[in-house]
Parts: C-alpha cells; structure tokens; sequence
C-alpha cells in the first residue's frame, strides 16, 4: 500500500492523547504487585500481598463465589440472548410474519430506548411474578434488555444469506427447520458466535440491574462484589486491594477480547463469506 | 415425465404478470422459456419448482396434479443462476445433501453421488469447497445436486448467465448432453436466443406473461408467427421496413421499393405493413433491389456485418462472408431476397 500522508504525525498525536489512559492502566497493574511508600509517586516493594484475597476470604470476604455467579449470570444470560436471537431474528428476515414491520419497528425503538427509564415497570413486573430478588429474575430481565440488539444484528446476518441457498434447500426436499438447521445456521456462525460474546461480556459487567433488582439476596455478583471492597468507609478499606479485585473481574474481558476480537469486529461488517 | 401447466394465473400484489397460460413439456425434452427480462419466464420456472404458488390453474407432473404440494414434495431439481451451493459444505456433501435429507442410507448415498459425479465429471472434486471451484465447476456441482435423487423435472434458471463465453460454450454442450444421457425432462430459462437454440428441442418464446409461440428452434426461426418472435431470434437480429400495401406489393414509395406479396394478397391497399429481413437475405444476390449507402462495417473474421442505410432513412442489415469487403460510406445496390422475406401487420402480426 502507499501512503499518501505521513503516519508519525498521528502515531504522535494519538500517543499524547491516550497517553493519561495507559498511564492509568499501566500504575493499576504495577500497584496491585507493589508498595508505595506515602508521599512517594514510585513503588518501593514487590509483593503479592494485594493478591490474597484469591485465597484468604478474611480479608474482602470470599471472592469465587461472586465469580462462579457471575459466570452463571453472564453465560445463562448469552444462551438466552443468542437462542432468541438466532431464531427471531431469521423470522424476522425471511418468514412472511404479520405485523413484519411494525416489530421490525418496535425492535429498532427498543434498542434505542434508555434502559434505566424501564426500571420501575420492570420492578413491578418482576415483583408480580415473584422473581424479584432472584438471580433468574435479573437474568430474564437483562436478557431481554439486550434481545432488541440481538436480534438486530442477526437479522442482518440473514439478510446476507443468499436467498437461493435456502430455496435449493427447500428445492432439495428438507423442511424449513432443516434448512436453517443445516444450511442457514452455519452461515450466520460468525454472527452468532461475536452476538454470544457481546452478550458474556454484558453480562459480566453488568451492575445496575443485580443493585437494583435483587438488593438483598444471598447472591452477590462481581460488580456488586467490587462495589463492596471499594467502600470507603468500610475499616479494611485498602486502594490496593481494590485494584487487584478490579484488574481481576477485568481480565476475563480482556482474554476474551484478546481471543476474539477479529470475531467481534466482524458483528459490525456483517455478512458471510462465500 | 410430462409436465403440463394448465390456465395458470399469477398475480403479484395486483399486477398480473402471468394471465392464463397453457404449456406442455413432452416427457424427455429440454424446452426453454425465452424472452426479456419481466416477462414472466422465471415465474413459470418458480411455480413449476413450487417456491411460487399458482393463484390459479392447474400443474401435473404425469398424472399427478402437484398444484397444492410443496416444494419438497414435488421432486423436481432446480440448478439456480448463482449455483446457490452450500458454502459450509464439500461438493460430496452438496451433492449428498438431497439423499441424506431423504434419509438413505450411507452406502447407498456414496454410491449415487459417485455416479453423479462421474457423469457430470467432477469426481476428482469431491472433498473440494464451493469457494475453491472455478464457475463451470460450480456449475457441474449445481447440477449434480439437481439430478442426485432422479428428479421428475429439471429446471434451469440462466445457468450460463455468469459464466465467461468460452466456459458457455462448454457448459452449453455439456449440459445438453448431460440431459440427454439422463434423459430427463428439463425447462431451462434464458434471455438469449443463441443459448435457446442451441439447446433445447423447442422453444417457447414468452413476452408479458404470454407464450407467443411455441415451436423447435430452426421452425420457430424459418416461421415467425410475429415481428416480436423474428426480431428475437437471430444475430445479428433481423430488420424491419415500414411500409404499405399497393398493389399487391409491400410498397416503400420514396425509394421506390416495391416486394411482391404474392401469396398474401387480399390487403387492402394502404394498409400499413412491416416488412423483416434477415442480413443473410439481404445482400450483393437476391431480386429485389435495393440503393443505400453502408452506414456500419464490423469484421467478425469469417464474415462481415454491414449497416444499410436506405435513402428515406431506415436501415439494413447484412451478413456478408469475408473476402470482399466494403468500406464505410461505400454506396451499394445490393438485393432482398422477397422469397424469404417476411411481411408483418403494423400490430406484429406476420401475414
């Protein structure tokens, strides 16, 4: 490729202004591995003291329970999204469904509309039907927060699908369902695979609805682990150790992103490739 | 197997793209649907196929009516424009993928696919993906699909259409022997006349959902029933004169051109005709002549095409073998051959 522009230029510009950023990332590693003396800007001592907490629950309280759900919390929530969305989302591209257009509408005034403002009519419906204060309930509700974009996006995978794939399909005697079993859902692979991802990594950092919905169950996820640690005014307060917990509820995004993220990228080309 | 369509009726939305239709294909022919686009030939093909359902009428596979059964259940193979093979899937599973559907069993389906191959020669293509195949040899893969499981009828839509021209002339001949070895029963769609001739034992030529005419390519090109289908068949295509009856003729009075009518007589003078000649009927030997100066010259190699232009303006067309050659702005006196001439009403109708 030639250039037709000089790169140093905004190699430069773009080092300065991220530049704050890494500085930032870079002192949250190093302190949860180090000591500062008061006063000081530079680390004096190695140690993995900040790290205990993986071990001792003495000190932050028991971390791999908050972990496991939160696993559990983010993984029933991306099997939900991702079997809705593959299956709605292929209705809504080929099957000559009533009201086509007004759910079409719908999901696009879904995705765009601000879920906290949801929150009261979310809390009655959950309180109704029993599941307030329960992980199930905050599951449901954060899964159906997320369906309008996933359904979205699938939608525009199938769209990409060639028509005549599906009809030589039907053409070669298999049903509907088969067809989009064996011919259409390995297609649209790359999609589900970037939506199942998008959906773990909402599901991890999810915080608000857990706070809000289920305030005073048994259950604590990360987030809500982390905003515990983090309380200034708890005695065992310690900057330290909440960088640790943090750069630990953060590093599974992180491996998942490094993993994937060609995959991710690929949620905003869309398309198959032939 | 003999297919046969029946009143057939086709409404999109409320435009009526196909009005009452009769067609019957004779089991063990290859018969194409010809003519520009949004004449409704695909449409034929899709119902025939059952991804599109007849409003009305009536279609039998034999003595089956198969009008209200689906696609799946009517047996029929369809090779589409664009292949549409199964990017996930090796050709053997893309050949395979019919019979597995039907749930054979695997020593049964390996055998078919085999064959199938063999016939369509691509054997050595098998553990192959669709994206690795040049066009032709999608193409082969596109029909080995088609024929796998024995299908009543076999339909092809444009299947040249994006092939480069040599691979067509390939694909042409293959596909027709293909059919022939099978001896199944095939439509095949097209826009283009030399594809439709060269094929197929008859041709149908549709034009706004309507069959124009039905005949084998070398009648249908010898005896145009109208300008439409004689303007369609031939290249370089056949060109039309205006003119009226007189006298028994077919008259051009400023250029004082005058063809007997001989066989046609009873026109009432004036009446207003079109008259077709092919550019093989029109050149240096014939008996009717003609002045113009030549408009257009374009060397093919073994023969010549040239652009008449009359002295009131219109123009002819001929087909001349190479050897002497005329340049442009050359003024010819060269003749029509009124025997194969054909005279046409000013509505298309051939007289």
């Amino acid at each position: 490729m030639t250039r037709n522009f000089a790169a140093w230029p905004i190699i430069l510009l773009l080092t300065v202004l991220s530049l704050p950023l890494f500085v930032m990332y870079l002192f949250l590693l190093v302190d949860t591995f180090s000591n500062t003396a008061p006063g000081s800007l530079l680390p004096n001592e190695f140690t993995l003291e900040h790290w205990r907490f993986l071990i001792d629950p003495a000190i932050t309280g028991d971390i791999w329970k908050p972990t496991l759900t939160t696993i559990l919390f983010a993984a029933s929530m991306m099997i939900i999204v991702v079997s809705v969305s593959a299956t709605a989302g292929y209705a809504l591209s080929r099957l000559a469904l009533p009201f086509r257009r007004f759910v079409l509408s719908g999901i696009m005034v879904m995705h765009a509309f601000p879920s906290v403002t949801l929150i009261i009519g979310v809390f009655l419906v959950l309180q109704f039907a029993g599941l307030y204060n329960s992980l199930i309930g905050v599951i449901l509700v954060k899964a159906s927060l997320m369906l309008p974009f996933g359904i979205w996006i699938m939608k525009g995978f199938y769209d990409a699908v060639p028509w005549e794939i599906e009809m030589a399909g039907v053409q070669d005697g298999a049903s509907r369902f088969t067809v989009w079993r064996r011919i259409i859902l390995p297609q649209v692979k790359p999609g589900l695979l970037s939506l199942a991802l998008f959906a773990f990594i909402d599901g991890w950092s999810e915080y608000m609805l857990p706070r809000i919905l289920a305030p005073s169950s048994d259950f604590e996820v990360l987030s809500m682990y982390l905003n515990t640690v983090s309380d200034p005014n708890s005695s065992t307060y310690n900057f330290n150790i909440f960088k640790s917990v943090g750069l630990f509820y953060t590093l599974p995004v992180l491996a998942l992103f490094v993993l994937f993220q060609n995959r991710l990228m690929n949620i905003f080309g869309g398309g198959t490739k032939g | 197997m003999q297919i046969s369509i029946n009143n057939f009726t086709k409404t999109f939305d409320t435009t009526t793209v196909i009005d009452d239709m009769n067609l019957t294909i004779r089991d063990g022919e290859m018969l194409a649907l010809l003519g520009p686009s949004g004449c409704g030939k695909s449409t034929t093909l899709f119902t025939i196929s059952g991804i599109h359902r007849m409003d009305k009428g009536q279609l039998m596979f034999g003595d089956r009516d198969v009008s209200g059964l689906p696609s799946q259940k009517r047996n029929v193979g369809v090779v589409f424009q664009n292949y549409a093979l199964y990017p996930h899937m090796n050709v053997f599973e893309n050949i395979a993928f019919p019979l597995t559907v039907r749930k054979d069993n695997k020593a049964d389906i390996d055998r078919e696919v085999r064959a199938i191959a063999a016939l369509t020669h691509i054997s050595e293509l098998l553990e192959r993906r669709p994206g690795q195949l040049s066009g032709g040899q999608q193409q082969r893969v596109a029909l080995a699909r088609a024929l796998v499981r024995k299908p009543d009828v076999l339909l092809l839509d444009e299947p040249l259409a994006n092939l480069d021209a040599k691979l067509r002339l390939e694909m042409r001949s293959e596909i027709r022997r293909i059919q022939l070895e099978t001896g199944i029963t095939a439509v095949l769609v097209t826009h283009d006349q030399v594809e439709a001739m060269s094929m197929c034992d008859r041709i149908a030529i549709m034009k706004k959902g309507e069959i124009v005419q039905i005949d084998t390519p070398a009648d249908m090109y010898s005896n145009p029933r109208t300008s439409f289908v004689a303007g369609f068949l031939g290249n370089p295509p056949i060109s039309f004169l205006s003119g009226i009856a007189m006298e028994n003729s077919f008259s051009v009075a400023p250029i004082k051109l005058r063809v007997p009518l001989g066989a046609y007589d009873g026109i009432a003078d004036g009446t207003q005709l079109k008259l077709g000649v092919r550019p093989e009927h029109f050149g240096p030997e014939g008996d009717i002549p003609v002045e113009g100066k030549i408009a257009f010259a374009e060397t093919q190699g073994r023969e010549n095409l040239y652009d008449v232009a009359l002295a009131d303006g219109s123009v002819l067309r001929s087909i001349q073998p190479a050897g002497r050659n005329w340049a442009l702005g050359d003024a010819v006196r060269w003749f029509i051959d009124s025997k194969s001439a054909f005279v046409f009403s000013d509505d298309g109708r051939r007289l």
